[in-house]
């Protein structure tokens, strides 16, 4: 199936803004997931705390992707006010 | 309902005058502006980036959640996206109500939910190099890994 893939956050530190998966050999957004981190294992742990939007909405692993469908991935989100919390990483 | 993502200054003055009505007692305010430091480096400016158009309808819906849960009469919320400099306002966010109980609840509900799930990111950028800033975790529903989110 074709998706088209977007990168936000530190992602774009290794993939591009956005991505078209000519043809993605999974079925779901964990399978979408799990094809990335293979892609990219280095990123260790953020794999974990990741997000996804299908078309803008945020979707959980069990999610069946479609055809033509927009996939985000979505790290931890920062908006807003600096942040004082101390990240103990 | 003021709800935008913008890439120029952000007027507070402008915003909080056009939100107010005669009805209301209360407008709180949380103007989250850009700090100098983080953690003692010195910061020289952010960079914000968001998928715009989720965090836009995210933000829409913050907005309606807080005029249905906090009872209050009118939420404005605007981001701005892009370079920012030290001192410069990153979110303003203005609540009017009636009473100012709701008012600063409603606010910090804002800024707190907005912070963990609206999708806009900060890169920090100091003078010896720059960071993604750590987000806060998503609430465990949202996180596609979670399993409160697997079948």
């Amino acid at each position: 199936m074709r998706l088209r893939v977007l990168f936000f956050g530190v992602l774009r530190d290794r993939f591009s803004a956005e991505e078209r998966l000519e043809q993605f050999p999974g079925r779901t957004v964990a399978d979408l997931l799990g094809y990335y981190r293979a892609v990219a294992p280095e990123l260790g742990t953020l794999w974990g705390t990741l997000a996804v939007a299908v078309n803008q909405q945020y979707a959980a692993g069990n999610v069946e992707l479609k055809q033509d469908d927009e996939v985000a991935l979505l790290p931890p989100v920062s908006g807003g006010a600096p942040c004082v919390r101390n990240h103990a990483g | 309902m003021q709800v935008e993502l913008v890439y120029n200054v952000i007027h507070t003055q402008t915003i909080t005058g056009r939100l107010k009505a005669g009805e209301d007692g209360a407008v709180t305010v949380f103007d989250g502006i850009v700090r100098n430091n983080t953690k003692g480096r010195q910061t020289l400016y952010l960079d914000y980036t968001a998928h715009k158009s989720m965090a836009l309808q995210q933000m829409q819906t913050l907005a309606d959640d807080a005029v249905a849960r906090f009872g209050v009469r009118d939420v404005a919320m605007v981001h701005r996206l892009g370079r920012l400099e030290v001192g410069e306002t990153s979110i303003l966010i203005a609540v009017a109500s009636a009473h100012r109980g709701v008012t600063f609840d409603a606010c910090r509900w804002l800024i707190d939910t907005l912070k963990k799930q609206v999708p806009i990111w900060k890169q920090e950028f100091f003078v010896d190099g720059a960071v993604w800033a750590p987000g806060e975790p998503f609430p465990a529903e949202l996180q596609a890994d979670s399993p409160f989110s697997q079948r």
